[in-house]
């Protein structure tokens, strides 16, 4: 069979033009939604609200974005790294259309207002089917790929993606379990402070597993790859691995602080959102110091540039997370946008950086052909670092300025600014963060020209099998 | 135990907790144990993909570090905080106990300013300066949202500077308003008066105004005025405050002045809300809100 001695290539094609596509898209309606918070007469009722398109925005760069990012990487690392072809071509292939046409439900329905009004779960029913349907065809092929492997090890990279897949099986059909009233509306089966809890539950976990885990296995290959360096420790990956997988389920209650939800799983939300710091780091040092030793790539090299960068930002922000979890904290930035520069410096810094770099890796090795333009690839670099510092940064000042406002009080008790006041001073920081946000998905335009250009005339590749090396 | 339906629970959290983190210890503890820190560092012997290997280090003692003070931390803190299923944790904190404490706390230091002011006459009230200051920043917490920052509403929240009173414009009918709030509701007439008397009523009703529409459609309109409209209105039209039922001869329009709006009021009929804020705010602070409001259109009387 002339199959089975190479890679299944295609289906990492596919998932890694649409990546770039719904990239694109995804921080395009970002852009959009920033600009209607700085000037909401930009809100075109009833499709084009702010209500309706954040909702689009969230789906569109988590999950068509980062998802099909992580199907194309988790193909591409779990053949090369178990030596074998996916175990079957056709479930494959129904892993892309089908996740497809997941997303292109959620672009329709989401503007017409048709919503679950769970956040980073807002699909209804129907598409929640699919989703699982889906999903379970991904673990199908992912693990039967893993057990047919000729390797004895199994790389840490798929620990990581083995992790994330399971996780957010689990996740998804607890948070989504409701009781359908017609094609295009349910309710949840949970109420109340539980339905709260639940919803934070997957809410915090699809971070940590589809946000962090899911990458984590792309840092584990390609920064090794680019960097043509061992990784730094066996040992730490062990253990980072399973204390990060064990901590983060914990950490949802630190979403809801001094809110209903009883004390007791406040304080344990709190507890493990901290003890999860050591952990976070471990991938982030495993990921830095794999460099030791070839430091002085990173002047030559902007892909290997974009992996490093992204997993400093990842430990600035479980950093970040951690600290923000703590109560006293929380008092001041929940509900700030504080908490928006932290998601953004994760989403953008870490996971969109740490996918592009990936990208930039696979994409002349899938299409057989030298990138277009090195220096373009110099360009977004930058472009997409200062965008993320300028987004980040004006997030920063604006949330905890506004968390400040809301606490000031005069000598008389009352509140020194009334809520118009606060939302009058951050409007130049909005402004910042447009701007940030259009840098961000400048570069994702370039990336998306360059890629063109590379793709265009090539014939696909078809990579052979190589034989494992032989363990010691 | 209010948490929880059964004490089984309780131990179920109690246990979990516990052995996690008893874990996290057994997992740093084991790992920085001295024959794990040295040796020579060299790769585990696993290759990947051609080249992808892995070497030993060792876990860094600073990250070791790191993890043995947060999980310090955690163990402490369940100690002294509640989250061990029902064991409300050495300090006895709760967060209801903090809401109250900080509550009385800033009742014991605020609560004197407001009172003093609480026996004297709403009319004396509205013309101390210091009380106006505190009932424009009481304003502005509580009111603007919908009667906006200048009090002068919008479609739908009424003008508090005009002068002109939906319940009345009394101190104390200003002071009743806002500490039990008012519900003002126009029954829908489209389906009683069908559309020709919906489009005849709205004519007359804009003539009282003295707006330009064609007399022989008000005339029919003043008809149906009579017999349907001015049980609340007036025969007159001036509205009745007792219940909010506003003057129609004047050229205010709280629910919008238009032909449309206000053929839409006839036939669909209005809800309106003002909340009530007694029990929220407690009667000092709506004392000095009430002089506050009333001063907004008494000020040159004053």
């Amino acid at each position: 069979m002339a199959t089975a001695e190479t890679y299944n290539y295609k289906v990492i094609r596919q998932f890694s033009i649409m990546t770039i596509i719904w990239g694109v898209i995804g921080m395009l309606v970002g852009v959009i939604i920033a600009a209607q918070l700085a000037w909401p007469e930009l809100n075109v009722a009833p499709y084009f609200n702010f209500g309706r398109l954040r909702p689009l925005h969230t789906n569109a760069v988590i999950f068509a974005f980062g998802g099909s990012a992580l199907f194309a990487t988790s193909y591409y690392v779990v053949q090369r790294t178990c030596h074998v072809r996916l175990i079957s071509d056709k479930l494959a292939a129904f892993t892309f259309w089908g996740w497809q046409a997941v997303i292109v439900l959620a672009v329709i329905t989401l503007p017409l207002g048709i919503t679950s009004s769970k956040e980073y779960a807002e699909l209804e029913w129907p598409i929640d089917i699919l989703i699982t349907l889906v999903w379970v065809v991904y673990a199908i092929v992912f693990f039967g790929t893993i057990t047919k492997r000729r390797v004895s090890h199994i790389y840490v990279a798929n620990w990581f993606f083995g992790a994330f897949i399971l996780t957010i099986a689990m996740l998804h059909i607890v948070n989504s379990a409701a009781l359908p009233v017609s094609l295009t509306k349910s309710y949840s089966a949970y109420a109340g402070v539980q339905d709260a809890m639940v919803q934070w539950w997957y809410g915090h976990n699809a971070v940590g597993f589809f946000l962090t885990a899911g990458f984590l296995g792309m840092m584990y290959y390609f920064i090794p790859k680019q960097a043509e360096r061992p990784v730094y420790s066996y040992r730490l990956s062990i253990v980072h691995f399973w204390a990060l997988i064990f901590t983060y389920i914990w950490a949802g209650p630190h979403h809801l602080h001094y809110t209903a939800l009883p004390d007791w799983t406040q304080s344990l939300g709190m507890v493990m959102s901290l003890i999860l710091l050591a952990p976070s780091w471990g991938g982030m040092i495993n990921g830095i110091m794999t460099l030791s030793g070839a430091w002085d790539k990173l002047r030559t090299d902007p892909v290997l540039r974009f992996l490093i960068v992204s997993v400093s930002f990842y430990g600035m922000s479980t950093f970040e997370g951690p600290m923000m979890a703590i109560k006293t904290v929380n008092a001041l930035s929940h509900y700030t946008d504080w908490t928006i520069g932290h998601v953004h410096s994760g989403a953008l810094g870490w996971v969109a950086m740490v996918s592009i770099g990936s990208l930039y890796y696979m994409i002349p090795r899938l299409f057989n052909q030298e990138i277009y333009s090195k220096k373009l690839v110099e360009v977004h670099f930058w472009v997409a670092t200062i965008g993320v510092v300028l987004y980040i940064a004006s997030m920063w000042v604006s949330g905890i300025m506004q968390g400040l406002m809301w606490r000031a009080v005069n000598s008389d008790g009352t509140l020194t600014y009334s809520f118009v006041e606060t939302v009058q001073a951050m409007h130049p920081f909005y402004v910042i963060r447009m701007l940030g946000g259009i840098l961000f998905l400048t570069g994702m335009v370039i990336m998306a020209f360059n890629v063109f250009k590379t793709v265009k005339g090539s014939t696909p590749a078809e990579a052979r099998i190589p034989e494992p090396a032989m363990a010691h | 135990m209010a948490d929880f339906v059964s004490g089984f629970w309780n131990w179920y959290i109690i246990v979990l907790v516990v052995l996690s983190i008893l874990f996290c210890w057994w997992l740093v503890i084991t790992q920085s144990k001295k024959g794990q820190m040295s040796g020579e560092v060299k790769p585990t012997g696993h290759v990947w993909d051609e080249n992808i290997q892995e070497m030993n280090n060792p876990l860094p003692r600073w990250w070791l570090m790191m993890f043995y003070i947060t999980l310090a931390f955690g163990s402490i803190y369940l100690a002294l905080y509640p989250g061990l299923g029902t064991f409300q944790g050495l300090l006895g904190w709760s967060e209801t106990g903090q809401y109250d404490r900080e509550m009385q706390k800033a009742e014991e230091a605020y609560g004197p300013i407001f009172n003093k002011f609480a026996n004297q006459d709403l009319a004396a009230v509205a013309a101390n300066p210091e009380a106006q200051k505190i009932g424009k920043r009481l304003f502005s917490t509580y009111c603007t949202q919908c009667h906006g920052s200048d009090a002068r509403g919008a479609r739908g929240y009424p003008n508090l500077t005009d002068n002109d009173w939906l319940y009345g414009g009394e101190p104390e009918t200003i002071k009743t308003t806002i500490m039990e709030g008012r519900n003002g509701m126009m029954p829908a007439w489209g389906e009683i008066i069908g559309n020709e008397g919906v489009f005849n009523v709205a004519a007359y009703v804009q003539s009282l105004s003295g707006r330009d529409v064609d007399p022989v459609v008000a005339a029919k309109g003043k008809e149906i005025f009579a017999t349907t409209c001015a049980a609340c209105h007036g025969a007159d039209a001036k509205g009745t405050q007792a219940m909010g039922a506003p003057n129609l001869t004047d050229k205010i329009w709280l629910h919008g002045g238009s032909d449309k709006r206000i053929k839409e009021t006839i036939t669909k009929g209005r809800q309106s809300h003002m909340p009530a804020h007694g029990e929220f705010l407690g009667e000092a602070k709506v004392h000095l809100l009430a002089a506050y409001v009333y001063s907004l259109s008494h000020q040159k009387k004053e």
